[in-house]
């Protein structure tokens, strides 16, 4: 009996020990409360999220999320999910924020209650298939087997493509980006099917050793897929922050500040650039944090094509649409002011 | 005897509407009073709570999604879908692909148990060694790992286009292809006559034991009812113009097309459901044959009775009691174990639904559809087990 | 007339009778036989040469490929992330000095000459240490959050809170079902037949992505502790069950007593009916304990690494990704030596209770 009562006390405290979170329900308060970021990541997908040998997580977006985190003062903590995982996991507040190649859709935006920031990745869905095949258009993929992980846009897609184009397929659906790619380069399906970028970035990294030619990425790309980080409903302030930091991000490459040399240019004359880095306060006090906030997430990870030029290139993918609207992209950042 | 004074002293009892507070009727009235109100109140509390979660995050509910097109295709489906189809046609599919895995899993590992359990107690020491061998590992392996074990087995088949066809089956990495008969007419109304022949043959039987039990004269059921299986199917394939033609699996440019294909995934599922639950069957048929009373079988074979009557007639009657009760709950283990195929990429109930979970955002309706689909499978099986075992209750005196 | 004693004949005692017996007794016994070591002769010596004789013992991923036979290199290069998962590599003694702390306390419990006060304190005591131990940060231990406990502890710590913590839930609501009062009898009956009837990944899945919404806004639980939560249920209902097995088992002579003694329900449960009752179940509920253990595969599903995540995990290097089947059946032979090890002494225990009884 008394065992009992003590057992019931142990749990008890394992219990208080291990709920966290603020009361208050604000995202911001609590990340700043808790003194760490909690970013969901892929954790699998090499140029936007993988651990490097070290166990440091390397990418694009690992390097937003640590922008952010420098930008609002904490740590951050990566926490890898799979498709399937990643809304309920931000829905529930296992993660404060997703920076997982995540694609905006309305759906997303409305129905899961959930809400996009800013893009930082223009993309587009793509296929790959092994050479051999002889395929050299999405169009005759009529009749084949196709890998595609569940609980994503790609999956959708595909299933427009192909209906719109009177084409049939079958499709495999397996859970987990490292499955699939397995599935894939053991010939259980003919065709790959994700982002182009992830394309790109498994056929340089996941095919076998030396045999990353024989695979070949068709030309069509089948829908639009502008990537960014996700957080929930219900914190404005939160929502604004992590988009202004990520358009701060691209005005810092338009202004040219780079990780280098952005204490030299706090002291510059060009107001753009005083307001950006603070130096000319009140931008910080309008999003409620330090007025370097910028300074300190660009002095943490680079600029926009910093952390691009950081991350991308070994995939071998241009720069494109990802380039600055003023050098022939898409990339636009609303002013800082 | 001295009577009681009239105006003596009772001590003062506290009372509940004129019952003592210690009263056994109403303290069980007041203890249940109080766990339904904390029952209650607890459900109460959680569910405000997740209707001001589900509000605050402004996820929708209701479930209006079901009618939505799904967008999503299915990898194997024994119903016409597509991606335009509403997701309550895609839940189905999952249902319908979880009873197929489960009705020809229990089928297989009830042969299969059957046999184990009788060989089990063979003489032969080999037999009985490589039996026991059997069921113990199987027994102590998950079946998570077994299903993963065989998925991995299954894609280590050749490719599509290294395989070798054997007699038209050709066995590949994404599936065992067989040649099935060309959809025709005389094919259908053989099926009719299989159907019409099960029938036939059910009557047969009970008319011949009525016939035994009133005249004493055995007919030869087993060889009447052999006939008749293979003649009327036959008779309605005739009938139907004797089509010949056969639907061999071919190799495509990406695939292999025709035929009768079962994926790798739905194998291994299978594969791995129907040993395991085998060693289990075959424990239970151990111990029901062994539950027999020894006496019975002596007194048997006393009367001169052959090995396989004194099999049909004494000891599996006797030994059914004590197996169906534990057999009809692996049934459901299998059924609900199926629902693992979740992690292995077949599409049954738990995978479409979590699919379309993820794509709407409505956990809750989601979880809710999938437990009250398998509740209602439990208790259907537990009901039929109820009834069963009251028909076959030994009536003592 | 005295005759001397000769020895029996040659083919009816020994080794030579028990041949003939029990293997070639009949003809159709002995075309068995031939088979069956047809069969052995087929089977077995390859799967000996395949696993052992040309197999590849060293972390060794060219001689792997190279070789014709089993690769366990994949296990020994990769033995710590498969065992303790994603475990700091230097503290992983902590989680092996829990997981020998947690193996002796189980198997002295389960002899129940050993119950008494000392046994209970210890237990008392015994839990927070192996909670601290894993988890660190105080006593100078450095913390390592559950996100990062994986592996075989994770297994072990899953399956055993589980059946502990689930013990009074199901003693309550083994009591509630077998209760004269028809509310709480339904309830009870309810609960009961809702967990068994649902698979247990239904119950994770609720777990998982359901807990958190039933929560006030803002509070979250751990991972973990979710799914240990939707354990403890599934597992209380399975006990719920055997322990009503149990208490049905029990004469009621002994209830009757107890009540002419004019002993309150409470008193009569605990003093008189329960000690018993539990007594009787132990084996059984070993039985649902090896089940527990095997159901804890599970929680790889929804994202937590035990023992089979983290093989799976192991597995997903795609250097090695080609030896992932040893890596499968590696981990079966693990899982075969603790389940059958649970049971062999669980059938030993329900020996020794046999003939204690008579």
């Amino acid at each position: 009996m008394k065992s009992k009562l003590k057992l019931a006390l142990v749990a008890g405290a394992i219990v208080a020990s291990s709920v966290s979170g603020a009361m208050a329900g604000k995202d911001l308060d609590a990340i700043k409360a808790r003194g760490e970021l909690l970013c969901g990541v892929s954790g699998t997908l090499g140029g936007f999220s993988l651990p490097d040998s070290k166990g440091v997580m390397q990418g694009l977006d690992a390097d937003i999320c640590r922008a952010i985190a420098a930008a609002i003062g904490t740590k951050v903590k990566f926490v890898p999910l799979t498709a399937q995982q990643r809304f309920t996991a931000l829905q529930s507040g296992e993660v404060d924020i997703l920076s997982r190649n995540t694609t905006w859709t309305l759906t997303r935006d409305t129905a899961l209650g959930l809400n996009f920031t800013a893009v930082t990745y223009y993309d587009g869905q793509g296929f790959m298939i092994p050479k051999k095949l002889g395929v050299k258009s999405a169009k005759e993929l009529d009749g084949a087997t196709v890998c595609v992980q569940p609980g994503t846009t790609t999956e959708l897609n595909l299933a427009d493509y192909f209906r719109a184009n009177k084409m049939k397929y079958t499709p495999v659906v397996i859970e987990g980006t490292q499955e699939t790619n397995a599935a894939f380069f053991s010939g259980r399906c003919d065709v790959l099917t994700t982002d182009s970028s992830g394309l790109a970035s498994i056929r340089a990294n996941d095919a076998p050793k030396g045999k990353s030619d024989d695979y070949v990425i068709l030309p069509e790309i089948i829908s639009k897929e502008p990537l960014g980080p996700v957080v929930r409903h219900g914190d404005d302030q939160w929502l604004d922050v992590v988009k202004w930091v990520v358009f701060a991000l691209v005005e810092a490459e338009e202004y040219g500040v780079t990780k280098e040399n952005a204490d030299k240019m706090a002291s510059s004359t060009n107001p753009g650039i005083r307001r950006l880095l603070g130096t000319d306060p009140g931008m910080g006090k309008n999003l409620g944090l330090d007025e370097k906030w910028a300074l300190n997430a660009i002095k943490a990870t680079g600029n926009y094509g910093e952390i691009w030029e950081a991350n991308i290139p070994p995939l071998g993918l241009p720069r494109g649409l990802n380039a600055l609207w003023s050098k022939g992209g898409i990339m636009y950042a609303p002013p800082v002011r | 005897m001295t009577e009681i004074p009239a105006n003596s002293q009772r001590p003062p009892t506290r009372s509940l509407g004129g019952r003592s507070f210690y009263d056994k009727e109403v303290q069980g009235v007041l203890w249940q009073v109080v766990t339904i109100g904390v029952v209650l109140g607890l459900g109460y509390y959680l569910y405000s709570n997740m209707v001001a979660n589900l509000e605050l995050r402004q996820i929708q509910t209701g479930w209006g999604f079901l009618w939505r097109p799904a967008s999503f295709d299915i990898g194997e489906s024994l119903i016409p879908y597509t991606s335009a189809s509403p997701y309550w046609k895609a839940i189905l599919v999952g249902l319908i692909n979880t009873f197929r895995v489960a009705v020809v899993g229990c089928i297989l590992a009830t042969i299969l148990g059957v046999f184990v359990g009788v060989a089990s107690l063979s003489r032969n020491f080999l037999v009985s060694g490589l039996t026991s061998v059997y069921i113990h590992s199987l027994r102590n392996v998950p079946v998570l790992l077994q299903m993963i074990f065989w998925v991995a087995v299954m894609h280590a088949m050749p490719s599509v286009r290294e395989s070798k066809p054997l007699f038209g089956f050709v066995a590949t990495q994404r599936g065992l292809f067989a040649p099935v008969p060309a959809a025709a007419f005389g094919w259908t109304l053989a099926l009719v006559g299989l159907l019409v022949a099960v029938v036939a043959i059910w009557i047969v039987a009970r008319w011949a034991n009525r016939r035994q039990l009133e005249t004493g004269e055995i007919f030869p059921v087993m060889w009447t009812s052999l006939g008749i299986l293979v003649a009327l199917p036959f008779v309605g394939w005739l009938i139907g113009g004797a089509p010949t033609e056969w639907n061999v699996p071919q190799l495509n440019r990406f695939n292999i097309r025709g035929g009768m294909s079962l994926s790798p995934e739905f194998l291994a599922v299978l594969t791995g459901l129907t040993l395991y639950t085998s060693a289990f069957i075959g424990e239970i048929v151990r111990a029901g044959i062994l539950s027999v009373p020894k006496g019975q079988i002596e007194a048997a074979r006393a009367i001169g009775l052959r090995e396989s009557v004194i099999m049909r007639k004494i000891i599996l009657p006797q030994a059914l009691r004590v197996i169906v009760p534990p057999q009809t709950s692996q049934y459901l283990n299998l059924t609900k174990n199926s629902s693992l195929a979740v992690a292995i990429g077949y599409p049954d109930l738990v995978s479409t639904a979590n699919t379309t979970m993820n794509q709407t955002g409505q956990a809750p309706e989601g979880i809710v559809i999938i437990m009250v689909v398998y509740l209602t499978i439990s208790l259907t099986i537990s009901l039929f087990m109820n009834w069963y075992n009251k028909k076959i209750q030994l009536v003592e005196r | 007339m005295a005759t001397s004693a000769s020895a029996p004949p040659v083919a009816t005692t020994g080794p030579l009778a028990w041949i003939k017996e029990n293997l070639f007794s009949s003809v159709g016994n002995t075309i068995t036989t031939l088979v069956v070591l047809a069969f052995l002769v087929w089977t077995i010596p390859p799967l000996v040469q395949w696993a052992f004789t040309d197999a590849v013992w060293a972390p060794d991923n060219a001689a792997c490929r190279q070789a014709s036979g089993a690769c366990w290199g994949f296990i020994s290069e990769k033995h710590r992330l498969i065992f303790f998962g994603t475990y700091p590599y230097g503290e992983q003694w902590r989680p092996f000095a829990m997981m020998l702390i947690l193996l002796a306390l189980v198997f002295t419990t389960l002899n129940t000459n050993n119950w008494g006060r000392l046994l209970w304190i210890t237990w008392a005591v015994a839990l927070p240490a192996m909670f601290i131990l894993m988890q660190g940060g105080i006593l100078g231990l450095t913390f390592v959050s559950t996100s990062q406990w994986g592996g075989l502890p994770l297994t072990l710590i899953l399956s055993t809170f589980g059946i502990i913590a689930s013990f009074p839930l199901a003693v309550v609501l083994a009591l509630g079902r077998r209760s004269d009062l028809p509310a709480i009898k339904f309830i009870c009956v309810l609960f009961i037949e809702l967990i068994r009837g649902v698979p247990l990944i239904t119950l994770l899945f609720m777990a998982s992505l359901m807990i958190n919404l039933f929560l006030p806004t803002g509070v979250t639980f751990d991972k973990l502790l979710r799914a240990q939560i939707a354990i403890i249920m599934f597992s209380g209902a399975y006990t719920a069950e055997v322990i009503r097995g149990g208490l049905q088992a029990l004469p009621r002579g002994q209830e009757e007593a107890a009540d002419a003694l004019g002993l309150s329900y409470w008193y009569k449960m605990f003093f008189v009916v329960l000690p018993q009752a539990l007594k009787l179940v132990i084996p059984p509920m070993i039985n649902n304990f090896i089940g527990l253990f095997k159901d804890t595969t599970l929680v790889s599903i929804i994202g937590l690494y035990d023992f089979l995540g983290a093989i799976k995990a192991a597995g997903s290097d795609t250097e090695w990704r080609i030896f992932f089947l040893e890596g499968l059946v590696f981990a079966a032979v693990i899982y075969f030596i603790f389940c059958f090890a649970m049971a062999s002494y669980g059938r030993y225990l329900e020996r020794r209770l046999d003939t204690s009884k008579r």
